[in-house]
């Protein structure tokens, strides 16, 4: 549907009151001037009522206000006819408006102006976006974090309620909302996913065909925008995949993998949580899983991949479950995992640690408590699956707590806002236990356990001028250490780390050396503070600011002072 | 057949032939210029035009300025014949009719393209 179709929808519905007005109208009007006028005092017959005149006395007779009878006292013939047009033109009127109103009733009429509305509101954005569709506890989580770091955002959602939940948050940016359904790739195209200003495209609703929808109306209509599609079925992984979809998340199995990590390396584990928790949030040290003999309640889809995870990391999985052995391989017994009984069966007491992964909070919850009743040494994986039942997870201080919408919110934030993230965070998955350790150690020394900005740089026209007008004039060596510091007295370093070093044709360096020249075409990535971004930020755009932090002196601003710094120096290279 | 486009068809013709009805004769004689005809083809006018409404396509659209012309023009030529006998009180002199009439000459005008695209719009049907 166009824009311009809601005014035709309304005309459309408006042509039969509005073709009933007219022809009641023009009966009046023609009736008044043809009924005989009043006799003449001096003995004859007034004129019949001119065109000019019926118009003006059915006008406001019509409309119920009612000036009387206008130019002269009528005849009786004309009142007749009064009383005809009074009672036609009531029904008339009241029919009309009656239709207007039912129109503006009309949810289809409502939706059509909503629909104009949003895509409005989104032809009007003139700075970069990101399209979430399905507003769910990710979604609200995403938008949060993209509210809170600067971007904006735009949402799909299908449940009118959620949108209403959305209008009530208060974020600070205004974000626009449909309720529509995200599947369908006119509404994609509404809500600006071919638009030059859309930054990526997220798939978060709780379907996934929806979600395979949106990615192949992704790939289709915007090849080269970044995709990241939420799939929680091995089939619709491997479908979205098959048309090149480039981020698949599977929460289970992202969680599986930081738990395979957590056992394989703690301390990779704790930095990758840190490095890529929600801004404004505080990240505490996990306890590091124990290698034993571990119990699993409930083998649906996620307790298939935590199972796999536990195995892989060779560890011996017993497994209570409700129906009948499905994996004959394993141990396995049919009952209820919330029950002392199960429990005990599978061998609770000599167990290391326990997952509750079944799709149920309550059972989850009460699983977990039984079982630490009969072994309080547990280490505990819970699943929530609704963000909303946070207060009982965090009453009970599990050790690890799978929150679905939680992980497919971090690695959508990672892979969008700092693409560089992801590289390194590969590294890091790959590390050994030492370097992760102390480096772990280095960073949250220096920065707490906060957690951080991380944002990327590239050395180029476009990010960061003053720096490369300074390298095309070969005026200075630049090295990392030189330019990170702060523009101020004493230019103390800043509260930054050097995380990674991208230049094209070499290996990608990881914790570059302090002392590394910079080469136009760099791409680094930083953790530190929110104040050392925006002085670093301040660094690269400002040349006054770059030399100052290189050189620590104040360049001469204004052109007559330029020319008597330069006169100066002139006179004292010739003295 | 279909009884919507009979009266569809209807009114586009019966607004264009009263039109040309009220257009005819001396451009500046009262008596060549019945009232009642004007009146007509004002509300038949009307009447097509919003029987028009709601089309979509290209042709509807046209369609749909034509009558807008026609009706402009109309109402244009009952106004100037009102301002004239009851503002002016100098009756319709022969200017005043010539320049009823031309207005009611640049609604005819609209009134015909509208009857020409009718007519094309039924040929390239072809069924």
């Amino acid at each position: 549907m166009t824009h311009t179709s809601t005014i035709f929808l309304v005309l459309r519905r408006l042509r039969t009151p509005l073709l009933v007005l007219i022809t009641l109208f023009a009966i009046s009007v023609l009736g008044l001037t043809l009924m005989p006028g009043p006799p003449d005092p001096n003995g004859g017959q007034l004129p019949r009522m001119s065109f000019f005149h019926a118009v003006y006395f059915i006008s406001y007779t019509a409309t119920t206000i009612g000036f009387g009878e206008i130019p002269y006292a009528f005849s009786e013939q004309q009142r007749l006819w009064t009383v005809v047009c009074i009672y036609m033109s009531v029904v008339g009127w009241a029919y009309t408006l009656g239709s207007v109103f039912a129109m503006l009733q009309d949810k289809n009429f409502l939706n059509a102006l909503a629909v104009q509305r949003f895509a409005r509101q989104v032809r009007r954005l003139r700075e970069h976006f990101f399209l979430v569709c399905g507003y769910g506890e990710a979604g609200h989580l995403i938008c949060q974090a993209l509210d809170e770091l600067g971007y904006r955002a735009v949402v799909i959602e299908k449940d009118e309620v959620k949108i209403g939940d959305l209008e009530l948050q208060s974020y600070q940016a205004d974000v626009p909302a449909l309720c529509a359904d995200a599947g369908q790739p006119d509404t994609l195209i509404f809500a600006g996913l071919t638009s030059k200003y859309c930054r990526g495209v997220m798939a978060l609703t709780n379907d996934d065909s929806t979600n395979l929808a949106v990615a192949i109306a992704a790939r289709l209509l915007a090849p080269a925008l970044p995709a990241l599609c939420r799939a929680e079925h091995a089939d619709t992984v491997a479908n979205m995949a098959s048309f090149g979809t480039r981020h698949i998340i599977n929460p289970f199995e992202k969680f599986a993998e930081y738990m395979a990590l957590a056992l394989h390396s703690p301390a990779a584990y704790n930095l990758l949580l840190w490095l890529t928790g929600l801004p404004g949030t505080t990240v505490a040290r996990h306890r590091e899983p124990p290698k034993g003999k571990w119990v699993l309640c409930g083998y649906g889809a996620f307790g298939k991949v935590m199972t796999r995870a536990l195995e892989n990391a060779g560890l011996p999985v017993t497994i209570i479950d409700r129906a009948a052995p499905l994996a004959p391989d394993h141990t396995w017994y049919k009952g209820d995992g919330t029950g002392a009984d199960a429990l005990a069966a599978a061998g609770i007491s000599d167990a290391v640690g326990i997952v509750a992964a079944t799709a149920s909070d309550v059972n989850n919850l009460s699983t977990v408590v039984t079982a630490k009743q009969l072994n309080p040494a547990l280490f505990t994986v819970l699943r929530q699956n609704h963000v909303a039942n946070r207060t009982l997870f965090d009453a009970f201080e599990s050790d690890f707590a799978m929150v679905p919408a939680e992980i497919v919110a971090h690695e959508c934030l990672a892979i969008l806002t700092t693409p560089l993230l992801t590289p390194f965070l590969d590294r890091v998955r790959s590390a050994d236990d030492a370097w992760a350790g102390a480096l772990l150690e280095e960073l949250t020394g220096r920065f707490g356990w906060d957690v951080p900005c991380v944002w990327s740089v590239s050395i180029n026209l476009l990010q960061s001028p003053a720096v490369y007008r300074v390298m095309m004039r070969h005026e200075a060596r630049l090295s990392l250490s030189a330019l990170l510091r702060a523009p101020v007295t004493d230019r103390p370093p800043l509260a930054c780390t050097p995380l990674l070093l991208l230049r094209e044709g070499d290996p990608p360096r990881y914790l570059p050396d302090g002392e590394l020249e910079i080469r136009l075409g760099d791409q680094l990535l930083f953790a530190g503070t929110e104040e050392a971004r925006r002085d670093l930020g301040m660094t690269l755009f400002n040349g006054h600011t770059l030399q100052f932090v290189l050189t620590g002196r104040d360049l001469p601003g204004g052109l007559i002072w330029e020319w008597l710094a330069q006169r100066r120096e002139a006179r004292s290279r010739s003295s | 057949m279909n009884l919507e486009k009979v009266i569809f068809g209807f009114f586009i013709v019966f607004a264009a032939t009263l039109n040309f009805g009220f257009f005819i004769g001396d451009i500046d004689n009262p008596v060549h210029h019945e009232i009642y005809e004007l009146f007509a083809a004002v509300v038949v006018n009307l009447i097509a035009t919003v029987l028009k409404f709601g089309d979509r396509t290209q042709i509807g659209a046209i369609h749909l300025a034509t009558s807008l012309v026609a009706d402009l023009q109309l109402l244009a030529a009952a106004m100037v014949w009102g301002y004239a006998v009851h503002v002016t009180g100098a009756g319709l002199t022969g200017s005043t009719m010539s320049s009823i009439v031309s207005l009611s000459g640049g609604a005819l005008f609209a009134n015909i393209v509208s009857v020409i695209i009718l007519i094309a719009e039924t040929i390239m049907q072809r069924r």
